[in-house]
């Protein structure tokens, strides 16, 4: 399945050619054959984007395009083959978009350029989620865990240490953020959900699911854990050793007493295991809840009272990318952040990281909807015009103040990483 | 005559022997026993959460067998793993062979006709049309809580409750591992059996026997290297698979492969070599064994 994922979507190395040698082609037939056009023309602007195919659309990819002149090349893949692809080819692309818990991994390795904030026009109106961990409002949000603004910036362009203060290098620009939480299939529960606890809650035995990322699904396990009042963290997103083995020990007993119907890796695995009616509550991603919802089926993305567990991803570059290419990479993500692209997201249910100008891109209902917390004035359409909601629908979790003000923890990679994933090893043989 | 071959000739011919098999062992080196070195030596080495450390360490396997003798007489991870990986092995093994046996000697001997022969062994490639994930996939609105069968089963008031291990236990992948990999066992075994010459069985007839006996004195000892063959297809194939195993235990159930690629995930690449090497190293064993039944090479 992983392989399916890996191929380039997209424009393939040799439609670009052949669009370079169309557009010569035309400059000679038309009589311009100027020699510096026809370089310009043999030398389009693309850059090759890894990363997991949350921000990876057909829409974003032709619009860039029209605005920049920049041709996108995805190359998706799964969070986990990503961060193994900048380890190990870190020629094989030029943008990268990660999440900010990888760079624990990624920034060691010196396989990644930071961008430099004064290259970046809207950098200072980037929420204050990224830079200082609290909400526009003011309002502290939790921190446990990889959360981005520990790991924001460098202390210097080729260092390999996270900057305690502001610098004015950048490990990742930040894009995409969200607040996950449990998915649920309301008419099969029948009841109210609140706490995470419920995820290990017998009543649900055989129809529960958690992810198989186990730097993910440990952090769920945690909240349940905590929800449960079975332990309290100092930290849920770097856990000793001792908490390691307890929050396995509380997962592996509730697997062996049958509690999981499957685990999932991916998006769609996920859709399938809720849409079927195989699960009625597990850890999900927005996107795929309300994926579940298109297809007429009720499911809900049930706010907890313990909060949310939240994750963010970004832009930066390969440490190989230079000169011009560099230049278009600062383009490209200027444009990013230009507001088109934040609106399309925040339609998906993701928020943008500058919210200003993805506001300037939205209706003022689809804003009131997406981000106030207020009932859809008007129908609410998906990015790509398909019905999502009926006016009056509110959204699950309230306004963007709810949402991310309520965060609990951040994906995470943990001191102790190598041991929890022999552990998680051990659960899965259990 | 060849005797009396000049010494020169004689060696002209050993080295044009050597340069036809150059390109091959040149292939082989390249693309089989360099890349099994590097991940041997891989294994040995150390490594942190993003870069592997050249350096002799022992980590890798001393990881993988973390806890074995602390817990016995609990198996640790790594036995666990392995002796269910080795019962899945098993099991498809042995439902493999009875079904492509039967197949086979159904091809090869009742029907008549070679081009209803080739037509019908087409057949059995049909599963192969389309990807090995759409063929497991398809399995899962047919067995799932809400699927065809249980449907079915209580519409007919054969069942009250839906059946839940159809669908994500062990039941559902071997069943998706005897769908997908019978052929491996149709074809080797089919293709000793049409070797067999026809006046074997006649003489059999002829001698007395009864099909039971001519199946078990004659077919069964001629078809041994396709057996033997197609065993080393599945069981080779079935050791080291993660993916029809986690699509289908609903990523529940270990095995081998699944650890390698946990470990893949993680960035731990020796302690993934390690595992790999250690893979090998069972799913060899398997396979000597496997021809120290037959000589396959005599065999053939």
């Amino acid at each position: 399945m992983m392989d399916q994922t890996q191929t380039p979507t997209g424009l393939s190395r040799r439609t670009v050619l052949k669009g370079a040698a169309g557009l010569a082609g035309i400059a000679a037939g038309s009589g311009i054959t100027g020699f510096p056009y026809i370089v310009k023309a043999a030398e389009p602007k693309v850059l090759r984007y890894l990363g997991t195919a949350v921000n990876a659309g057909d829409e974003i990819s032709k619009r860039c395009f029209a605005d920049t002149g920049i041709k996108i090349e995805y190359i998706t893949a799964t969070t986990d083959d990503v961060t193994k692809r900048v380890i190990t080819q870190p020629n094989s692309f030029d943008v990268l978009d990660t999440e900010y818990f990888s760079l624990k991994k990624l920034v060691p390795s010196g396989n990644i350029l930071p961008l430099e904030a004064k290259k970046i026009k809207e950098f200072n109106n980037i929420t204050p989620v990224f830079t200082k961990g609290e909400l526009p409002n003011g309002k502290k949000i939790g921190g446990q865990g990889t959360a981005p603004w520990k790991v924001l910036y460098l202390e210097g362009k080729n260092s390999k240490t996270f900057a305690k203060s502001p610098t004015d290098f950048v490990t990742l620009i930040p894009t995409v953020y969200n607040a996950d939480t449990l998915g649920i299939r309301p008419d099969l529960i029948k009841r109210p959900i609140t706490s995470w606890s419920e995820l290990l809650n017998p009543e649900f035995k055989g129809k529960a699911s958690i992810l198989n990322i186990p730097s993910i699904g440990i952090m769920d396990a945690a909240m349940v854990v905590e929800a449960a009042g079975l332990h309290k963290y100092a930290d849920k997103g770097n856990m000793t050793r001792a908490e390691i083995d307890l929050t396995m020990k509380i997962l592996t007993e509730a697997k062996k007493s049958g509690q999981f119907r499957a685990f999932w890796k991916d998006f769609n695995e996920s859709v399938n295991l809720m849409a079927s009616g195989e699960t009625v509550i597990q850890s999900m991603w927005s996107p795929a809840v309300t994926k579940v919802r298109s297809m007429g089926i009720p499911c809900t993305f049930q706010p907890l009272k313990e909060g949310y567990r939240s994750w963010a991803s970004g832009f930066c570059v390969s440490k190989g990318v230079t000169g011009a290419k560099l230049e278009w990479a600062y383009e490209f993500v200027n444009w990013f952040l230009s507001g088109w692209a934040g609106a399309y997201l925040n339609r998906q249910g993701y928020y943008s990281a500058v919210l200003s100008t993805a506001k300037a891109n939205m209706a003022p209902f689809e804003w009131a909807y997406w981000m106030e917390g207020k009932a859809a004035e008007k129908d609410i359409l998906a990015p790509d015009g398909s019905l999502l909601e009926k006016a009056g629908a509110v959204r699950d979790g309230g306004s963007y103040d709810d949402r991310m003000g309520n965060v609990a923890c951040w994906n995470a990679v943990m001191d102790e990483n190598d041991y929890m994933v022999r552990k998680w090893n051990e659960f899965i043989a259990a | 005559m060849a005797a009396a071959k000049p010494r020169l000739a004689r060696w002209s011919d050993q080295t044009t022997a050597w340069l036809q098999a150059l390109p091959l062992s040149f292939v082989f080196a390249l693309f089989f026993l360099l890349p099994l070195a590097l991940v041997v030596m891989v294994s040995f080495w150390d490594y942190n959460d993003y870069e592997m450390i050249p350096g002799f360490s022992g980590r890798g396997y001393t990881d993988s067998f973390e806890g074995c003798l602390a817990e016995l007489p609990n198996l640790c991870t790594i036995l666990k793993t392995y002796a269910k990986t080795l019962k899945l092995c098993f099991l498809v093994w042995l439902l493999t062979l009875l079904i492509g046996f039967t197949v086979a000697y159904f091809l090869a001997f009742h029907i008549r006709s070679k081009t209803w022969q080739i037509a019908l062994s087409l057949l059995c490639t049909i599963p192969f049309w389309t990807s090995n994930v759409i063929r497991m996939i398809a399995w899962i609105p047919l067995l799932g809580r809400n699927g065809l069968v249980n449907q079915g089963l209580l519409g007919l008031n054969i069942i009250d409750a839906p059946i839940e291990w159809l669908l994500f236990s062990e039941f559902s992948v071997v069943l998706a591992l005897v769908h997908l990999f019978t052929f491996f066992m149709v074809v080797p075994i089919f293709n000793s059996m049409v070797r067999i010459d026809k006046a074997l069985i006649e003489a059999a007839y002829d001698a007395g026997a009864s099909g039971w006996q001519t199946l078990v004195n004659v077919i069964i000892p001629l078809s041994k290297p396709g057996i033997v063959i197609g065993s080393i297809f599945v069981i080779t194939i079935v050791m080291g698979d993660f993916i029809t195993i986690g699509v289908m235990g609903g990523q529940q159930i270990a095995s081998a492969g699944k650890i390698i690629e946990t470990r893949l995930n993680a960035l731990q690449f020796p302690a993934a070599a390690a595992n790999a090497v250690i893979l090998l190293g069972v799913t060899l064993l398997i396979i000597a064994a496997l021809s120290k039944l037959v000589d396959v090479r005599k065999e053939l």
